[in-house]
């Protein structure tokens, strides 16, 4: 019987990701009493979510008691250039305090105020000090926290285990099938509900922040069962990786490091920020070095250009490179050490004094760290309903980075982590709701099935074919050199046919050795997702013919206010995809009125 | 930099056996052992098998016995070596070898379910916790752990006893155990688990844990020996332990 072939599973639902979307989600899945798991493709704990540095946006009100949710939605808002989802970024900023302070009655611990409450730290784009944070190490306070919680709560977590595909009955989600990295052995889940929260797909360029889970799997899940994705185009570029060396270019160095008083340099010393101020945020920027630096202490001075949305400030540090006002490896410098002391800058950056001292010889309490962009982060993804999570395909949720809506154009620093949080509760929840209310039998197509578990074996059948990291590496070339982060229409057509190359080599792809724990097998197939992910990202970046956050067209320098007003729309269907320019949704008046009062 | 080459002996096999094999690949400035691990991956070896995630030392997926050290291959750099000097490596030893440099460290979690979770006490009259900063910073050390499982590695209460594991938690575990204990608003009781079922008396305070531990967590002077002073104090004596749990 085919059946019996697979090792098989029954859950109602299925949270695919432990990050802290996906955690999250569990938590509250399984809080509402339905039988959860929870599975994840590393170790539990080593998700995504574990190298966010600098903090977790939410107004609590802590250090600034100015501060409350209608700042932060329109900080939001404004950083993701209007083109976010208004409900979800209500939501978020509504939302995020009982959130950060869940996490503290779960175990995490925050730095603090001197009166015994969470301290928050200055971000970029956020008006007031908002980042509740553990030094620069938040990420990691927050999975432990989150990681911890749901062992306690018995959730059953499958670990090192990789979902290659969903399974559709009548036009519902009914299981997910994929396998075990151990063993190379497959395993079928059958469940009623599948919550994605699988994160980005930065693996895609050459210089990134991402490690190799970023393969945008949770998109490929989705879009292969039909799911829609919106602004797919729209890829953070954060503007501080490490240059140099080599090997580390990429690595992320935290925005905290300007929230705490570090400021860009180019070559001949100057603080370059200042000339790259665009008019949408010169009434709240400081445009003297006295006046950005005197905000570090007084809020009541406009804040430093240093600390501009990242969109602003990844290009201007293009710019500079550009015009030949580089530091020697290509980047810009960043300097903290002349302006704080060692002792500050060890005890608020810790992990960025170890990551330069071990990775780069280079002390950063007493010299410049270099620094460029680094692919950061996907706005666009998986389109979902913005107070249930739920995804166009009925069954199927989708949570974190995966998701799309929150952070419109530009994400601004520190929302990331309130969002998983924020939208990983209310999945959770609405899975729950759904496989509690949903009726009738599901039944698995076992022979769709079987045939998912043949293409996935084949790379194993075709001797002496290409190999998958050296597709991959064309790709990251690909993807870097023309859908980076000034992009124009003829390199991201050029692009679009380097892209189905790759997708003819990959039917070539061969993999050597035996199924059990095979990184080369393991990339083949991703590979499937890298490659349609870059496509989409592609093809979307074609249709938006304008400049908006993180997606800047050389042809099209401007914002148009046209596409201003409508989602990229991306789906596929028999292999093909589909594009659409649909209308985002009215924001009602009350909240209108947030943008009217100052400019 | 002149270009050379830098050659490395890698394990290869799985439970059943296996052996050293020599790569060498050309060398970059700035390498770390994973870039030279994932060089061979991609030219040489597809199928070799190694863990890893952020490459920068924050997630503690890529423990490895480098030259006989336990250490991450990420925070590894090549300029380490001696010109010429041969490298070796091997996966840790501790945990069952699943496949070349990734063993199965399932260990950990087990160990990790069976904790006694955070218990706090009510909040404040007003609603809201407050804690000070001098009051977490000791447990916020405990925090750093990414769990690369080193310290559990060459803790020899269990390196070379498999038989021990069922008894003992590991110096990890003595991390996480102190980080609840010591939580400034934590009124659980541990003290019969950490006797009992975590076994810190197989500790005899060699420090080999501390002395990898890439977090520099002192886990011997900060977590166990207070730990040890504790359950002492507080299991043959409950009125200590009421004590300091009303002191909170
Ligand atoms: C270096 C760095 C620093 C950052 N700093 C900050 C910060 O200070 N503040 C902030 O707000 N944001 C920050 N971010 C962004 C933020 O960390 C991420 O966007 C966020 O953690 C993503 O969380 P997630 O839960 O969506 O996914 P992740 O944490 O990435 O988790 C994805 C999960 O999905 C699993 N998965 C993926 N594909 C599959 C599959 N096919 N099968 C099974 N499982 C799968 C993975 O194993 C993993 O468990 C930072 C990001 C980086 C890289
Ligand atoms: S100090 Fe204790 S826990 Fe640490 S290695 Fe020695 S015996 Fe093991
Ligand atoms: S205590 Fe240190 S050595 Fe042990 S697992 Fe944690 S980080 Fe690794
Ligand atoms: S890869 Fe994360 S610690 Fe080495």
């Amino acid at each position: 019987m085919a059946a019996d072939k697979y090792e098989t599973h029954e859950y109602d639902v299925v949270v695919i990701g432990a990050g802290g979307a996906g955690l999250r989600a569990a938590i509250e899945a399984s809080a509402q009493g339905v039988k959860t798991a929870l599975i994840c493709k590393s170790l539990l704990g080593k998700a995504h979510t574990v190298m966010a540095e600098g903090g977790i946006a939410a107004a609590l009100g802590n250090v600034y008691s100015e501060d409350n949710w209608q700042v932060h939605f329109r900080d939001t808002m404004r950083g993701g250039k209007m083109l976010n989802n208004w409900r979800m970024a209500q939501l978020h900023a509504q939302e995020a305090p009982d959130r950060v302070l869940e996490l503290e009655e779960w175990g995490a611990l925050f730095d603090r105020t001197p009166d015994g409450r969470i301290l928050q730290r200055d971000f970029g784009g956020h008006r007031y000090a908002r980042l509740a944070h553990v030094g620069d190490r938040t990420g990691l306070e927050m999975i432990r926290t989150l990681q911890q919680h749901a062992v306690h709560k018995g959730i059953d977590v499958y670990m090192e285990c990789n979902i290659q595909r969903l399974l559709i009955d009548g036009g519902r989600i009914c299981g997910a099938f994929g396998y075990w990295r151990e063993s190379g052995r497959f395993v079928l889940f059958k469940t009623k509900a599948v919550v994605v929260a699988t994160g980005g797909g930065g693996k895609a360029w050459k210089f990134t922040s991402n490690s190799w889970e970023y393969t945008g799997d949770g998109i490929t899940l989705a879009t292969d069962v039909g799911a829609d994705l919106i602004d797919i185009e729209m890829v953070q570029f954060h503007p501080t990786g490490m240059v140099w060396p080599p090997s580390v270019r990429g690595i992320l160095v935290t925005e905290g490091v300007r929230g705490d008083g570090g400021t860009l340099k180019n070559s001949e010393g100057k603080r370059f920020m200042f000339n790259y101020i665009p008019d949408f945020f010169k009434a709240e920027t400081a445009d003297s070095e006295k006046e950005a630096d005197a905000w570090y202490e007084d809020k009541k001075n406009r804040r430093t250009p240093d600390l501009l949305p990242r969109d602003e400030v990844a290009r201007a540090i293009n710019s500079e490179v550009k015009a030949g006002r580089g530091s020697p490896h290509g980047g810009v410098l960043l300097d903290i050490a002349s302006r704080r002391s060692p002792d500050y800058i060890k005890k608020r950056l810790p992990s960025m004094y170890h990551q330069f001292k071990e990775l780069a010889d280079v002390d950063i309490t007493k010299e410049a760290m270099e620094v460029g962009p680094t692919c950061h982060y996907f706005m666009g993804g998986v389109r979902v309903n913005a107070d249930t999570a739920a995804s166009t395909v009925p069954g199927l949720f989708a949570a974190g980075e995966v998701a799309a809506g929150l952070h419109g154009a530009n994400r601004l620093g520190g929302n990331s982590l309130s969002d998983l949080v924020v939208f990983g509760r209310r999945a959770g929840l609405s899975a729950a709701e759904y496989a509690k209310a949903s009726a009738g039998k599901l039944t698995i197509d076992l022979g769709q099935v079987e045939e998912v578990a043949n293409t996935l074996l084949a790379p194993f059948n075709n001797n002496g074919g290409e190999n998958p990291y050296t597709i991959h590496a064309n790709l990251q070339d690909c993807m870097q050199n023309l859908v980076g982060i000034i992009r124009t229409e003829k390199e991201l057509r050029q692009a679009l046919e380097e892209i189905e190359k790759l997708k003819q080599r990959l039917k070539r792809v061969s993999v050597e050795g035996h199924r059990q724990y095979n990184p080369g097998w393991h990339l083949a197939l991703d590979l499937h997702s890298l490659l349609s992910v870059s496509e989409a990202v592609t093809l979307a970046a074609i249709e938006r013919k304008e400049s908006r956050g993180g997606h800047t067209r050389e042809d099209y320098p401007d914002p148009d206010p046209k596409f201003g007003k409508v989602n990229i729309v991306i789906r596929k269907k028999n292999a093909e995809w589909s594009l659409a320019q649909e209308p985002l949704s009215e924001m009602p008046d009350d909240l209108k009125v947030l943008f009217e009062e100052k400019k | 930099m002149a270009a050379t080459d830098v050659t490395m002996r890698v394990w290869r096999g799985d439970a059943a056996g296996g052996e050293f094999k020599e790569y060498r690949v050309p060398a970059q400035e700035g390498m770390v052992v994973l870039d030279v691990v994932h060089t061979i991956q991609a030219t040489q070896a597809p199928d070799l098998a190694v863990r890893w995630n952020c490459k920068a030392g924050k997630c503690g997926s890529c423990s490895a016995e480098i030259n006989g050290k336990p250490r991450l291959m990420c925070m590894t750099r090549m300029n380490t070596f001696q010109p010429g000097e041969p490298i070796t490596i091997a996966p840790v030893k501790t945990f069952p070898l699943i496949k070349d440099l990734v063993t199965d460290v399932s260990f950990n979690y087990e160990k990790a379910k069976a904790i006694p979770p955070l218990k706090l006490k009510p909040k404040e009259a007003d609603g809201t916790r407050r804690m000070f900063q001098e009051d977490v910073d000791r447990v916020q050390e405990f925090h750093k752990c990414i769990e690369c499982f080193l310290c559990q590695n060459v803790c020899h209460v269990i390196r070379d006893h498999e038989e021990n594991k069922q008894w003992f938690a590991g110096p990890r575990l003595f991390v996480r155990l102190a980080s609840l204990e010591m939580h400034p608003l934590d009124i659980a009781d541990r003290s019969e688990f950490i006797k009992d079922h975590a076994g810190l008396g197989f500790c005899n305070i060699t420090k080999c844990c501390t002395e990898v531990c890439p977090e520099n967590i002192h886990i011997t002077d900060n977590a166990i020996i207070p730990l040890k002073e504790r359950v002492v104090d507080e299991y043959f004596d409950p009125v200590m332990w009421l004590l300091r749990k009303l002191k909170k």
